[in-house]
């Protein structure tokens, strides 16, 4: 079993949890067993049967979308962790884009 | 006829201070790098007047609003900043003559207020558990409300990138034109866009790789999924790679800069060391630059170099330092 690691903003479809185990040999077999278990964090992490591009999903802290995606390997040992797109640094996420003013 | 003396060669005299912004020194790390067929070099962008990268989008971002007309003489200047934006905006805005405001969180460090008001910045705090988020949020609120201010939004402006793309990339292909990987913080993504383009552009087998922060817990400052938020000056088609750094591998890599190569570094640069040396670990020979985006001044009470990693990794789940 692998260990996925929930970020606070989705726990509500997890029942509260920080983190799940779920097995599979890839990312997407993971994904479906967590699904599977919490049909919640489905809706809000899908659109239209793919990854939303407001969540990236990190195999031993890899962005899976800059290797194999979501045929990436997983093993037992790893973490994979789900994290809301936002950029790190002198200040990051905003509800909205913003312009010059 | 007499010959001159021959003597030291007398060194450049620069105009002010914002000439200063820029070429900063590029140092191997000779000691760090994990195998000899891997040649590992970091550029020191503490260097730059202001002790961090961000001069270089600062000057930018002003000069391309004073050459649009964006930004009138006597101007306020308002952005949300966690320090380091905010800083360099105050040291070359002020001496424009422009009064700068910044918003920034409550629970950065002690030091980068002592700095902002030292150079002459009015500082607006946002809640700190809404993260940098909470900053950008209020900076907007406070920007629509009051159309006197300019805000240069550093997210969303050309002006940071193409810094980078006309500055710092080709100070980099100047210095290591070998290079094969190009390790920085994801931040606004400015620098890995900019400096991306500019080395695909002159070689286009190279790979351009983020390290990102993973955030604290209690300032993750998201209400919902689709509050998430990718800067619209990120160009993630330039990205080949992107790896997430937690503040205890962070400092790790804080702590060995110092403590093998005697740099005084701050958080992010830890983050990119640690990145560049797990790339460097798959890589049998080649060359890596990293890019270290600021010293280590502004981290000086947070204890990187000294306090127990346990204690500190706690801390910095309520802080906003990287």
């Amino acid at each position: 079993m692998s260990r996925v690691r929930i970020p606070p903003v989705l726990r509500e479809t997890v029942g509260g949890a920080r983190e799940l185990e779920a097995s599979g040999g890839t990312v997407l077999e993971v994904l479906d067993d967590l699904f599977a278990q919490h049909p919640a964090l489905r809706e809000r992490v899908t659109t239209d049967g793919k990854l939303s591009p407001f969540v990236n999903l990190y195999v031993n802290g890899r962005d899976v979308r800059y290797t194999t995606g979501l045929a990436t390997p997983v093993s037992p040992d790893d973490q994979v962790i789900l994290l809301p797109a936002m950029a790190g640094g002198s200040a990051a996420h905003a509800s909205a884009a913003g312009g010059s003013h | 006829m007499r010959r001159q003396p021959e003597g030291p060669t007398r060194p450049m005299i620069l105009g002010d201070l914002v000439a200063a912004i820029g070429h900063t020194p590029m140092v191997e790390l000779r000691r760090l790098a994990p195998h000899p067929g891997v040649r590992l070099f970091a550029k020191i962008e503490g260097a730059n007047p202001t002790g961090s990268v961000k001069d270089r989008i600062a000057r930018s971002m002003l000069a391309d609003a004073v050459a649009s007309g964006a930004l009138q003489p006597g101007q306020t200047i308002l952005e949300p900043s966690s320090g380091n934006t905010g800083i360099s905006l105050a040291m070359i805005g002020s001496r424009m003559g422009h009064p700068v405001r910044i918003v920034m969180p409550d629970n950065t460090t002690p030091e980068r207020e002592h700095l902002l008001r030292v150079f002459g910045a009015e500082i607006v705090f946002s809640p700190g558990a809404e993260g940098s988020n909470g900053a950008i949020r209020m900076a907007q609120r406070l920007a629509e409300a009051d159309a006197s201010v300019y805000m240069p939004f550093q997210y969303g402006n050309e002006a940071n990138p193409r810094a980078h793309q006309e500055e710092t990339g080709p100070e980099i292909l100047a210095a290591v034109p070998e290079v094969d990987v190009f390790v920085a913080g994801l931040g606004t993504g400015g620098t890995l866009t900019g400096v991306g383009r500019a080395l695909k552009a002159a070689r286009p087998g190279v790979r351009v790789v983020a390290a990102e922060p993973l955030p604290g817990e209690q300032v993750q400052g998201l209400r919902s999924l689709e509050e998430g938020f990718v800067p619209p000056v990120l160009d993630q088609s330039v990205l080949d790679d992107r790896y997430l750094v937690g503040n205890r591998e962070a400092v790790g890599g804080v702590r060995r800069l110092m403590a093998e190569e005697g740099i005084f570094a701050g958080l992010s640069s830890g983050a990119a060391l640690a990145v560049a040396l797990r790339v460097a670990a798959e890589m049998d020979r080649g060359t890596i630059v990293a890019l270290l985006a600021d010293d280590g001044s502004k981290y000086l009470s947070a204890g990187l170099w000294n306090r127990d990693l346990d204690t500190l990794e706690t801390e910095m789940e309520r802080s906003v330092l990287w």
